[in-house]
């Protein structure tokens, strides 16, 4: 009795989850079926849910005529530059603070992790105008820089819990067996450290890839990534939805797939560790 | 070849000091153990010797070379750690040629040392597995590979057996001994376990809270305690203290006999009490005696004795081999 | 084992990141401190003059700050609600042994990988737009008249679109905290005669209320400065109606170029952070410890 009873619940929580879960991701899925229907299809009512007349000539002309692969391929310049350097930064920084600690560890960690919580828009103005200045406007190596500098924290913070997870005697032992600590860092932490790296990059990425204030106030042609351009499909002049969804899935697929891998390490960076 | 010494090494955390004044002269060639409670230095002593702590004060020396401002690195040492601290993503051949990699050896030696110290540790079959593959007593065996192979001034030891089973340790121990003597090599050997530090050293020092208490042959501190510490720390089962009166009876604040030289007689000379447990071991058989004014003694006589608890007997210590301490804890000689 | 030549070598480690992080807190910060103090107009640039504290009494006594700072506290405190009342119970659902279990927890996060800019533009067109979106659709399924969305309940719509992002992050937290909940605790409760919902009230509740605190403080520091999903859908209208403290400090420095102006303004949102900030570097710190 109490058999039939628990798999009753199960098939009910079942139910429960996969119905919450389809909701939730419904405009997405929404979106996708979107990008294969013809811009009159898209806007006319009734929808249509799957029976329509499927075709590829949102992302043909999206690929094709709206530059698209320039914006992504700005995308992929500024989050995997942002993210390499944060990485080149962030790993002898968190080294330092996971096996060299003094007194004053604790507090700079804290600080690196307050300089995340300002509000970028305190700093739009003087940022804009430096920029403004050095002619570091709508560039690449400004949004480089500026997603370095809001990724590093949290670059610094996981780096730093993932080494405090290296056992000290492995390194010491590589000390004595005659290793500096530039070897001892390439040979041994970082090999040991390499699943933590993964994540730490992952994050990074996902995180610079979808910034949407410094991306869409810093750079307007030449040097914005996909967040800006999808943020140009706003403008009022026509309706262009079938061609948004397609612009959009291409966007953010890479993105979600990289997300669904990192989960774990997604609550690890993003709660600063407050949560485990 | 390996000859270290230690001048005066004191050592800190902050306000706390771990080392107090350590002198020691440990010979070429021989096998120190470094033995005493939790807490009292002796890991420290060891890190400081390999270079993993910098001293506060004082000088450490290698054949007669002062090494104490050298990183671990450059000071031809090679140490086993308790976890093995084996380097999780290389092989067994990785684990063991590391430091021969890092100086700069080239690869066909590498591969002819390493093989080498492979096969006196019978460890050849398993060169090319990583650790998470191997049984606990294979690590360790890599770990003492590993450090066999840079034919270092001095093997130091941070209780390599400790996490081993029982009849894994005898065995261990009895493998390192032998190692050592055939390699000649000196060896600095940390550990809680007296039976170990008895068995395997030639010397044995006595640490407690940081002080060096003695330094000697197992068999000189056996028969010869300098202080109560050092006569209370070695001997299993621990050595018997009295004090009060009956030690006054021999002219010390405190005497101590060792429970195997107590003679134990259902009545006769000797402090009288009632025995509150008996362990049979077959081999020995151990009292535990409620002595009245004498406290609580133990006696361990070879050979099974008919007595159990409740009964009463009558404990005469033998007049040779009783200890006497004054009343700061140093040993009183005649 | 840090020793002496150790502990120089990770100095010299630690100095870029920490140099660099120094300079990007202290300089732009201290020009915004700077530019507060002054009347500077990008579009008038000679009339730059120093004026003290004015831009601070104008921008406080602006009634666009006080609705800006009005909707800020609906935004956050609206988005805040809907993903902990959403996240407790869909992590709790998520907690159970259901078949496909891994799948619905994709489908469950994706939305917080959906770029801001996406997600806004989907649901304002496709899911909002009162003529051709779904859910007008499904209103006159109903035989409701469609809502206009960003003309009638603009900020609504905002908070939904926020909300949507962010359920998934509150749910993981919460979900990663509830596996973290001691299964032997629930069974002790269970032979202590607890249902299901007393389970839940008991001994799941208060285990969850840490990372309830987290999951609040670290949704306000990042909503507090929601720009991306106004700017590219509603521009802060009607009127002011979905402008926030991050929207209208961005309007004033660059759609009005008055830097003097959104300094001030820049400063205000510093602040309030801030007090954001302490707390949650407190539960930090604390953790830190450990």
């Amino acid at each position: 009795m109490a058999r039939t009873a628990k798999t009753r619940h199960k098939v009910l929580m079942t139910a429960a989850a996969w119905l919450s879960g389809l909701l939730i991701f419904f405009p997405i899925l929404w979106m996708l079926l979107t990008s294969f229907k013809t811009e009159l299809r898209a806007v006319s009512t009734p929808p249509s849910f799957l029976l329509f007349h499927w075709t590829l000539e949102n992302y043909a002309s999206v690929l094709q005529r709206s530059a698209y692969l320039h914006y992504a391929l700005n995308s992929v310049i500024t989050a995997g530059g942002s993210t390499l350097i944060a990485l080149l930064l962030g790993v002898p920084a968190a080294w330092s603070m996971a096996f060299s600690a003094t007194a004053r560890t604790r507090s700079i960690l804290l600080w690196m992790l307050s300089t995340k919580m300002m509000p970028p828009v305190a700093v739009l103005v003087p940022i804009y105008l430096i920029y403004r200045d050095l002619g570091l406007l709508d560039s690449k190596a400004g949004l480089v820089l500026i997603l370095c500098l809001g990724n590093l924290p949290l670059a610094i913070w996981m780096l730093f819990s993932y080494f405090k997870e290296i056992p000290k005697d492995i390194l010491e032992a590589a000390r004595v067996d005659g290793a500096g600590v530039g070897r001892e860092l390439i040979h041994v932490l970082l090999p040991m450290a390499l699943p933590g790296l993964a994540s730490t990059s992952l994050l990074s990425l996902i995180l610079a890839w979808n910034e949407s204030f410094w991306t869409l106030n810093l750079s307007t042609s030449s040097a914005a990534p996909l967040t800006t351009f999808i943020a140009s499909y706003s403008s009022p002049e026509g309706l262009f939805w079938a061609k948004l969804s397609a612009a959009s899935t291409l966007a953010i697929a890479p993105i979600l797939v990289l997300g669904w891998l990192s989960q774990r390490q997604l609550v690890r960076g993003l709660t600063f560790g407050a949560v485990k | 070849m390996g000859r270290i010494t230690l001048q005066d090494v004191h050592k800190s955390f902050g306000p706390v000091d771990i080392i107090k004044g350590a002198a020691l002269d440990v010979a070429d060639g021989s096998f120190v153990a470094f033995v005493g409670p939790s807490g009292c230095g002796k890991t420290t002593l060891l890190r400081l010797i390999a270079g993993l702590e910098d001293v506060t004060s004082g000088r450490i020396l290698i054949d007669g070379v002062d090494v104490t401002g050298v990183p671990p690195a450059r000071r031809g040492l090679s140490m086993v750690f308790q976890s093995y601290a084996l380097y999780p993503h290389m092989s067994v051949r990785g684990n063991i040629g590391f430091a021969l990699k890092m100086a700069g050896l080239p690869k066909a030696e590498i591969s002819r040392k390493v093989e080498a110290a492979a096969g006196t540790l019978n460890l050849t079959p398993f060169l090319d597995r990583k650790p998470r593959e191997l049984s606990g007593g294979q690590r360790q065996r890599v770990a003492i590979g590993r450090a066999i192979v840079r034919h270092p001034k001095a093997f130091l030891f941070d209780e390599p057996l400790s996490n081993l089973d029982a009849a894994l340790r005898v065995q261990m121990r009895l493998e390192i001994s032998r190692l050592q003597r055939q390699l000649g090599t000196t060896a600095v050997y940390v550990t809680h376990d007296q039976v170990e530090a008895m068995t395997m050293a030639d010397t044995i020092v006595v640490l407690n809270a940081g002080k060096i208490e003695q330094c000697g042959s197992p068999l000189a501190l056996y028969t010869t305690p300098c202080n109560v510490f050092v006569a209370g720390f070695i001997g299993s089962p621990r050595m018997n203290f009295i004090s009060g009166e009956a030690a006054g009876k021999y002219g010390a604040a405190t005497i101590g006999v060792r429970p195997e030289h107590l003679r134990v007689a259902r009545n006769g000379d000797g402090w009288p009490g009632v025995i509150m447990a008996a362990e049979h071991l077959g081999s020995d058989t151990l009292l535990y005696v409620n002595a009245g004014a004498a406290g609580t003694l133990t006696a361990r006589s070879v050979g099974e004795l008919q007595l159990g608890a409740g009964d009463r007997v009558s404990l005469a210590p033998e007049s040779a081999h009783i200890h006497r301490f004054d009343e700061f804890g140093r040993a009183l000689r005649v | 084992m840090s020793t002496r030549q150790t502990q120089a070598v990770a100095r010299i480690l630690l100095t870029p990141a920490v140099a660099l992080l120094l300079i990007w807190m202290i300089v732009p910060l201290a020009l915004t401190a700077y530019f507060s103090t002054l009347h500077y107009s990008l579009l008038d640039p000679v009339s730059e003059r120093f004026i003290g504290t004015a831009n601070f009494r104008y921008f406080l006594t602006d009634p666009a700050f006080l609705a800006s700072l009005r909707n800020t506290l609906v935004l956050v405190g609206s988005v805040l609600g809907l993903t902990i009342t959403l996240g407790i119970p869909l992590a709790h659902l998520l907690d159970q042994p259901v078949f496909g279990r891994s799948l619905v927890r994709l489908l469950v996060i994706a939305p917080f990988f959906v770029m801001p800019t996406v997600s806004a533009l989907v649901w304002k067109n496709l899911l909002m737009n009162p003529v051709s979106g779904l859910f007008a659709w499904i209103a006159t399924l109903f035989g409701a008249a469609p809502v206009d969305w960003f003309t009638s309940h603009a900020l609504l719509a905002i908070v939904l679109i926020v909300s949507w992002q962010w359920l998934p992050f509150a749910t993981l937290i919460l979900l990663t905290a509830l596996q973290s909940l001691d299964q032997e605790q629930k069974e002790a409760a269970e032979m202590d005669g607890a249902g299901p919902l007393s389970t839940f009230t008991h001994i799941t509740l208060p285990h969850l209320a840490r990372p309830i605190t987290v999951v609040i403080l670290i949704e306000t520091i990042f909503l507090l400065t929601i720009f991306a999903e106004i700017f590219v859908t509603t521009g802060g209208g009607p009127g002011l109606e979905t402008t926030n403290i991050a929207f209208l400090i961005y309007s004033q420095a660059l759609i009005q170029f008055d830097v003097g102006s959104a300094s001030a303004g820049g400063l205000v949102a510093v602040v309030i952070a801030n007090v954001v900030a302490f707390f949650l570097l407190r539960i930090v710190g604390r953790n830190l410890e450990a």
